[in-house]
């Protein structure tokens, strides 16, 4: 059925990974001077970088809202972040992404603080390898940390699915290709709150609770990195200060 | 009643700093009986409020404070100034001017143009309505010499130090004059430029190294050292 075996006869995935394995991620706060919060994280090969502008005025006015900020984001992927050149007008794929990383986002921001501003939120996909929502998800709500914009928790997203029969943990683009089904999820750790749950494919009832168990574990590893990226930015200045 | 961070901790949101009778201060909030912080920052706990003074943070208007804004928009009634908040504050050419106000005879890009930087207070605020701001206190109006520095709102006290120790050490140390705008700009005017740039030097030290104790006196060494460095040279 498969013409290039993505996991072997021991359970190490293509990139050597165990089933349960994230990729190698890599967090940078504030990496854009001109935006009020940003971050940039690589996961394995997926680069995506978040920008984060407000609480500001929100134009054109009339859409305001009297009672709490609105929410905007932009989830975009640059011509040259996969193999065949994407156009870089928004398609279809990216509304429908900008939404739901809208919507993933929006339950950990207190909007009701700042009324008729807008926070607006742009996600870049700088290069595509599997798991950019979730990347972008991870980012942005990191940039929002970073922007002092007050939050509830954290959100943390990652991906997992079915493979050759299998479930695995952050699928890469050539897993996610010949997957059977695949979950990304989205959650707030410290509230365990889902605020995104998506699913393409096919699962059983049974199939489907453990893969979302699986993703959760993985968001909790994604949260305890951020926490440190977070961190990291503060504590390098105190270290240099102490030495 | 347990609380789950030391005093000074560095929290960052969602974190779980108390839970039980606790009272959730600045940027924290309370769910249930557990108060989280809302904010990167530090966590401080006093009594049974527990509040992050926060890192990473944007000004809000507040009644009464002493702000620095750049005038964005010059209308029929009045100006409009952008003082680093979520919301564009309002100046009323009536509040200005000492005599009645005509709109058809009196011009008002002639006392602050669009690009003039201007200290004001803020006179009214909530967060349905813009803030307006006066212009009535000796001192404020239109920036005319100096320099201006943009650091994080939530550090102005850092700056001024406990009663006024940090902000004296710098105002000694290099002669400047010091206006501080709640909005975290702050205005330097000294003596001669060179002087200006150490001012601002130890103003984005603070902003920097705010989080770290001992603040005070890494300030008053730099300042001293740069100054003695500067008269040698002369």
């Amino acid at each position: 059925m498969f013409s290039r075996k993505l996991i072997d006869e021991s359970g190490i995935r293509a990139d050597g990974r165990r089933l349960d394995e994230l990729r190698p991620i890599k967090l940078e706060i504030g990496v854009l001077s001109n935006a009020d919060g940003s971050a940039y994280i690589e996961q394995g090969k997926s680069k995506v970088i978040a920008a984060v502008y407000g609480p500001r005025e929100l134009h054109p006015k009339h859409l305001s809202l009297p009672d709490r900020a609105m929410l905007r984001c932009r989830y975009h992927m640059a011509p040259f972040s996969v193999e065949q050149r994407k156009s870089p007008a928004p398609s279809r794929r990216e509304m429908e992404l900008s939404k739901v990383v809208r919507e993933a986002l929006e339950p950990s921001i207190f909007l009701e603080y700042y009324p008729r501003t807008s926070i607006d939120v742009f996600i870049e996909v700088l290069e595509a390898d599997g798991g950019t929502r979730c990347a972008g998800i991870t980012a942005a709500s990191l940039a929002l940390a970073d922007a002092g914009i007050p939050t509830r928790d954290l959100v943390s997203a990652c991906a997992a699915g079915k493979v050759e029969g299998l479930f695995v943990l952050d699928l890469t683009d050539a897993e996610d290709k010949a997957s059977e089904a695949d979950v990304p999820l989205a959650i707030m750790p410290n509230l365990g709150s889902i605020t995104l749950l998506q699913m393409d494919g096919m699962l059983t009832l049974d199939e489907f609770q453990s893969i979302v168990e699986l993703a959760v574990k993985g968001c909790k590893q994604i949260h305890s990195i951020q926490r440190e990226a977070l961190k990291a930015k503060y504590v390098a200045v105190k270290e240099v200060v102490e030495e | 009643m347990p609380t789950f961070f030391e005093r000074r901790e560095l929290v960052v949101p969602g974190d779980l700093l108390a839970e039980g009778d606790y009272v959730a201060g600045d940027n924290a909030y309370k769910d249930g009986d557990r108060v989280y912080a809302a904010r990167v920052g530090l966590v401080e706990y006093e009594e049974r409020v527990v509040h992050v003074v926060a890192l990473s943070a944007f000004y809000v208007p507040r009644v009464g404070d002493v702000v620095i804004g750049k005038v964005v928009d010059v209308g029929m009634m009045g100006w409009i100034v952008d003082v680093n908040a979520p919301y564009l504050a309002v100046l009323r050419a009536s509040d200005v001017l000492e005599r009645p106000f005509r709109p058809s005879k009196d011009d008002l890009t002639a006392i602050y143009d669009v690009g003039d930087m201007i200290i004001a207070r803020v006179v009214a605020y909530d967060r349905t309505s813009d803030p307006l701001l006066a212009v009535d206190k000796p001192g404020m109006g239109k920036i005319t010499r100096g320099q201006i520095v943009e650091i994080t709102p939530t550090k102005i006290p850092r700056v001024i130090g406990r009663k006024g120790s940090m902000i004296n050490v710098i105002k000694r140390e290099t002669g400047c004059n010091i206006t501080l705008g709640q909005n975290g700009l702050i205005l330097v005017s000294g003596p001669s430029l060179e002087r200006e740039r150490l001012a601002v030097m130890a103003i984005l030290k603070i902003e920097k190294e705010s989080h770290v104790s001992g603040l005070t006196d890494r300030v008053t060494e730099m300042l001293q050292k740069e100054v003695g460095e500067r008269k040698s040279n002369v």
